[in-house]
């Protein structure tokens, strides 16, 4: 290639007290380029992007962008330079329409706003890279991939040449995985450049045409073809060792642990239930499937006893769950893992003992008479930590500051001490690194092992078909379909999640 | 090169305490510029604020006395702030405990001890009847709490006036001053030729008595939980709507109890001028002390002393002494912006071409 870069970073470091985040990165990113940046949590790459976008400074390290050396103090500087970035969590004004969304921040230099400019180059962007949405929307209507596109469209609006997308695949269904792929293969074959933070090495391997691997804040590879590496490849690059896939040992299946009959709800999240009848018995991880929006959220919380069913019967290890509360829930033998653990799961404020104990504080040992028992919630805290292999300085940390995987970790820990008879997982991998779903996924086959039911709900289908026995689509509230995981095809799946019927089921 | 803010991985007890410490003497500085426009040398003004609220065993007496019904409403605060409910209500809830008290310890031939007990109980009672209303309102009809708790204020400062006024006027005096209680009522000083009062001694006890509760039982937990994040407690089975009302009314309980501080203290009666602001001053004490209930200790003797100081400085050098009033609410401001610097740092920036090369 004899063109200029359109990015180089050369030795960024960044260190965070004793902690070096990056160490002497060098990247490089070609006009037309997407680059693939893998690494587990905490291998540097979030740090590495928000240098980029000038959310922090670099301790040492040279940027060029176009061949010309840069200075990024703050996300305006990178704007200006030509960088975007598109985070996991969106900036967006919810009761504004798109349009003055992307029209916030505009540096104008008239008092006016030009209305009819910024909709023409709307539509040039809709043209060149297939991206729209209708100006005049408000974004509290948007759905999340929706909201996705405007934040991409914003930042081309706003003149970026480089875009970092930050895990974007997180959110989406894969329709609109789909339709983000193609809005990045326009923008590269108009040069544009492209950063791609993912955990999905399927993705990655789908749309990156380079990858640079990062471990403990270091480039550990580079990947010129990443259609022809294997998982294996590049999983080893990333954690420094080789993951074999989960393997699911035969067991013989039990007595049922969860019961839906007839089970409706009022709207939560998207849709509510509608007459769901569903069992998953001992020693059966059931999958459930779905386009989000489509009832998992209204599924997981009648369950949790965080919504009200207007009909029908639950019966968890074989009793009915007749006055619905998250204790009944539990004390009934439930165990639960919430699709949002920063905000449903844990009190994030609370150190990570206070956590591991939430639920249950007003049961002994943890407390009599409503006295808490300290020392029996550290012992407690300090046993499960050990036991989950929960980095963290120890039981009065502050469970804010820890990693997405070491979060689920304390949730799991805590939901798994007391042996429920059925665990509800909903998104129990969302966001963590291979190693830290791997350790999910163990458990959850160990539990299968030792008898447990568990109901699965997860968007990403090589989850779904890698754990479960059974697949259930769930479509408008309802249960669509229900195979065997060893007939179930993503076409097949796919076709269900959009509510079409499944003849051959 | 400029300066840029940096979020801050970690605060530590030593930060924190520098902060407070720091706010406050920000706040002085201030307010310096205030004493120099009014004429007095601001070394002698603020020398006099210090000796005359900790200079002698009367003037350390005076402060203590202060400081308690600011202990109460700045304890008060702290629990509800604790909850996220939002109680700017405590002057209300103050006056609520001092008329439901006073009427106690209007009952004579009830023994000392008894009485107290009495009146202490119907002052909290009547703090706690008046932080429900706002409470209920918040989590039945979901009022804003910050509206309703002050609007009650105004309610509860008119309807006592109405009182003392109307139907509960002092026969004997005539003035507008509810009846007093009975002797047997009073608080005992505790040393003679001071004010010092039983009701301080009930103050810091009240200290480690909310420490206890918020640190080592499950109510308290449960009102911490909820606070950072009713949505987690509520997933975790916790009874949010009952943790809310509860922590109000405990928060109106100890601002009624700044009430009975008052009445069974220093007044022994009812009056129009029982507060001047001890419930909203609490709010700064809670901030300032951070919502934790130790350190409302020191932030309420601070708020004590410049209350008892800014009277003898403004004899003294003729500084008004409002000045107290505008120490206290610069001090809110500063410890507004200290709290800044609990989640960012401050860095420099700058340097040539490139990432800012160390």
């Amino acid at each position: 290639m004899t063109t200029v870069p359109l990015l180089e970073m050369r030795g960024v470091s960044k260190s965070f007290g004793a902690t070096k985040a990056n160490d002497g990165i060098d990247l490089t990113v070609w006009p037309g380029d997407v680059l693939g940046l893998l690494g587990e949590n905490g291998a540097g790459k979030t740090t590495l992007m928000n240098i980029l976008f000038g959310t922090y400074q670099a301790d040492a390290g040279e940027i060029r962008f176009n061949g010309q050396p840069v200075r990024i103090r703050n996300s305006a500087d990178a704007l200006a330079s030509g960088i975007g970035m598109v985070h996991q969590h969106f900036h967006l004004a919810a009761r504004l329409s798109v349009l003055d969304n992307i029209l916030i921040g505009e540096k104008g230099r008239r008092f006016l706003i030009d209305r009819r400019r910024a909709l023409h180059r709307l539509a040039a962007i809709r043209d060149d890279f297939g991206l729209w949405l209708d100006p005049h929307r408000p974004v509290s209507g948007l759905s999340i991939g929706e909201q996705q596109r405007l934040e991409i469209i914003k930042a081309l609006y706003r003149g970026a040449r480089l875009l970092i997308l930050d895990e974007p695949t997180a959110v989406l269904t894969p329709t609109e995985t789909d339709g983000l792929f193609a809005a990045m293969r326009a923008m590269s074959a108009n040069g544009f450049g492209i950063v791609f933070i993912s955990h999905k090495l399927a993705e990655v391997r789908a749309v990156a045409r380079r990858c640079v691997i990062l471990r403990h804040g270091r480039v550990t590879g580079t990947i010129d073809k990443p259609a022809e590496a294997s998982n294996a490849d590049i999983a080893r690059l990333m954690c420094g060792r080789d993951i074999t896939p989960p393997e699911r040992a035969p067991v013989t299946v039990g007595a049922p642990v969860l019961e839906l009959a007839h089970v409706s709800t009022p709207p939560k999240g998207g849709a509510g239930l509608a007459d769901l009848s569903l069992t998953v018995r001992g020693g059966e991880i059931v999958g459930i499937a779905g386009v989000s929006g489509n009832g998992q959220r209204a599924l997981a919380d009648v369950l949790s006893g965080m919504l009200r069913p207007t009909s029908g019967d639950i019966r968890i290890n074989g009793a009915p769950l007749s006055q619905p509360s998250p204790r009944a829930s539990q004390a009934l033998g439930l165990g639960r893992i919430p699709e949002d653990r920063m905000k449903t799961g844990l009190v994030t404020a609370l150190t990570v003992a206070d956590n591991m104990v939430l639920p249950r504080l007003t049961e002994a040992p943890f407390s009599r008479r409503g006295l808490i028992d300290a020392g029996r919630i550290d012992a407690f805290a300090r046993e499960r930590i050990a036991a989950f292999d929960i980095r963290c300085p120890g039981p009065t940390a502050r469970t804010g500051k820890l990693s997405g995987g070491n979060l689920q970790k304390i949730l799991l820990a805590r939901e798994l001490a007391h042996d429920p008879a059925v665990l509800i997982a909903a998104q129990p991998t969302r966001g963590l690194d291979i190693g830290a779903t791997r350790f999910v996924h163990d458990r959850f086959l160990e539990m299968r092992a030792a008898g447990r039911g568990i109901l699965l709900i997860s968007e990403d289908l090589e989850e779904l078909m890698a754990l479960s026995d059974r697949i259930a689509v769930m479509y408008e509230g309802r249960i669509a379909g229900e195979m065997p995981t060893a007939a179930a095809t993503v076409e097949r799946l796919g076709l269900m999640m959009t509510g079409a019927s499944d003849r051959s089921a | 090169m400029g300066l840029r803010l940096e979020p801050r991985d970690h605060a530590s007890a030593w930060l924190n305490l520098s902060l407070s410490l720091g706010a406050v003497l920000a706040a002085l500085l201030l307010c310096a510029g205030l004493v120099a426009l009014a004429g007095a040398d601001v070394g002698t003004a603020y020398a006099i604020m210090f000796e005359s609220a900790f200079g002698d065993v009367y003037a350390l007496t005076e402060t203590l006395v202060k400081a308690a019904p600011l202990i109460f409403t700045g304890l008060a605060v702290t629990v509800a702030f604790r909850a996220k409910f939002w109680n700017i209500g405590a002057e209300g809830q103050l006056l609520a405990g001092a008329v439901a008290g006073c009427w106690v310890g209007g009952f004579e031939g009830i023994p000392t001890p008894l009485a107290i007990a009495l009146m202490l109980l119907a002052g909290a009672a009547g703090g706690a009847a008046l932080a429900l209303i706002p409470a209920l309102l918040r989590v039945r009809l979901k009022v804003d709490d910050v509206v309703s708790t002050l609007l009650i204020n105004s309610i509860a400062y008119y309807a006592m006036m109405a009182l003392i006024e109307g139907p509960w006027k002092d026969p004997l005096s005539g003035y507008p001053n509810s009846p007093p209680i009975a002797d047997s009522a009073w608080f005992p000083v505790l040393i003679d030729g001071t004010r010092l009062h039983f009701g301080v001694v009930v103050a810091f006890l009240a200290v480690p008595a909310v420490w206890f509760l918020l640190r080592r039982t499950t109510l308290g937990f449960a009102i911490r939980a909820v606070g950072e994040n009713a949505e987690a407690a509520a997933y975790g089975g916790i009874g949010v709507t009952g943790v809310l009302v509860t922590a109000a009314a405990i928060s109106g309980g100890l601002a009624g109890l700044a009430g009975i501080n008052e009445v069974a203290g220093i007044h022994y009666q009812v009056m129009g001028e029982i507060s001047p602001g001890f419930g909203y001053t609490g709010i700064v004490i809670a901030m300032l002390a951070r919502l934790n209930p130790i350190a409302v200790i020191p932030s309420a003797l601070f708020f004590a002393a410049v209350m008892t100081g800014a009277e003898a400085m403004s004899r003294a050098t003729g500084v008004p002494v409002f000045l107290a009033d505008v120490i206290q609410g610069t001090a809110l401001i500063t410890m507004l912006v200290a709290l800044l610097f609990t989640s960012y740092r401050i860095r420099r920036t700058g340097g040539p071409a490139g990432v800012g090369a160390r």
